[in-house]
């Protein structure tokens, strides 16, 4: 498996955004994974302790959502979900579509950008966060 | 203070925007992507449609190999064009990797191209190359229960090759079994049985890449 070359990948491009957005630290990264991906959870947590120390990833979080194999049938609209893929509808029989489960991407990261707070008296990172895009 | 970066950017953006550019290069060439576990018999399945095919298209493969170069000599003593890539460790091709090797084809000269991947089951069915078709490759040596542990590599590819097909007898591969399994996975995918040490089943599949070869040349002029 390749989880170190994808989280160098995850590391190159957080970093990119990072820098393009004044931050200097890296305190949380958030991934998502479909399990229909071959990308193991615990490899890249692995893979990220192993590549962080001593860069603007240090000390930081990596959460990984893992995403369900869903499939929703277009003939009767049921929706199921799985950890094996099939592909017809367990309902009617027909034949369903993948809706969920190959995610392999970056939600969001979080860090700090090393500016004093502009003191509208707000605290924990979750609501003080400015939230910003990274762009696609 | 604390930022927040939404980013909803897929990790393999820039492997996708090679692949592009790959697919660009390739668009009058045919261009198969062939995916096995190890020793599944890629290159001999390539060796034998070389000889096959020979005076008819002139076929070109891409052979990605962890370390050695003993896959592109195989293909080289056919007469075919072959460029060696040589991942280094690397479980998988990527775009990149078949951008640097299509550099050094003629690509002009070419009917088919092939990419015989790196043998694994898992990886390679992630990484888009440029290329038209993926075909997975599976031999009944390897057990019956592939297509249930890898789903992702079959559902992604165009076409089935159930390979070693001489060995039935000494296995407990039900080959009606695995059929009807890869198709639950991938209702339209086309199945071929093949034994590239004998030679069965060669003309159906050598058929079907003559029907590519013409499907491409009709589409793209
Ligand atoms: N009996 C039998 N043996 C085969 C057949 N096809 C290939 N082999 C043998 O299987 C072994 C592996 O074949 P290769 O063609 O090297 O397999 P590969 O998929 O290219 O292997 P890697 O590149 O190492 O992943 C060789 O000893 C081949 O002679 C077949 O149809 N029947
Ligand atoms: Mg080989
Ligand atoms: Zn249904």
């Amino acid at each position: 498996m390749h989880e170190i070359g994808l989280i160098q990948t995850v590391m190159d491009e957080v970093s990119r955004v990072a820098e393009a957005n004044g931050i200097e630290r890296v305190t949380k990264v958030r991934l998502v994974v479909g399990r229909m991906n071959g990308a193991i959870p615990d490899a890249l947590e692995f893979a990220f302790s192993v590549l962080s120390p001593e860069t603007i990833f240090e000390g930081a979080r990596l959460e990984i959502e893992s995403v369900p194999v869903r499939l929703r049938c277009p003939h009767c609209g049921a929706e199921s979900e799985g950890e094996k893929l099939a592909y017809f509808c367990p309902e009617c029989g027909g034949r369903a579509e993948l809706v969920a489960g190959q995610e392999l991407y970056i939600d969001y990261f979080e860090g700090d950008d090393g500016k004093e707070d502009a003191g509208e008296g707000r605290d924990g990172a979750e609501d003080s966060a400015r939230e910003r895009a990274g762009g696609p | 203070m604390p930022v927040k970066v939404v980013m909803a950017q897929k990790i393999l953006r820039a492997n996708e925007q090679v692949a592009r550019e790959n697919r660009e290069r390739l668009q009058h060439l045919p261009t198969v992507n062939l995916i096995s576990s190890p020793g599944a018999g890629k290159t001999t399945l390539l060796e034998k449609t070389i000889q096959a095919l020979r005076g008819e298209l002139a076929i070109g493969v891409v052979e990605g190999d962890i370390y050695t170069t003993r896959d592109a000599e195989r293909i080289a003593g056919q007469g075919a064009a072959v460029v060696q890539v040589n991942t280094a460790g690397l479980c998988h091709l990527d775009a990149n990797m078949v951008g640097r090797a299509l550099d050094q084809l003629d690509l002009d000269s070419l009917d088919l191209l092939f990419i015989e991947n790196v043998g694994n089951l898992v990886c390679p069915a992630e990484f888009d190359l440029g290329e038209d078709y993926k075909v997975a490759l599976l031999s009944v040596a390897e057990g019956g229960d592939k297509p249930e542990k890898y789903p992702l590599v079959f559902r992604e590819s165009h076409a089935v090759v159930i390979n070693k097909s001489d060995l039935l007898p000494y296995t407990d591969f039900d080959m009606n079994k695995v059929q009807e399994e890869i198709r639950t996975l991938k209702p339209e995918i086309l199945i071929f049985v093949t034994s590239a040490a004998t030679g069965e089943g060669l003309e159906a599949w050598c058929a079907w890449l003559r029907e590519i070869v013409r499907h491409k040349r009709f589409v793209t002029g």
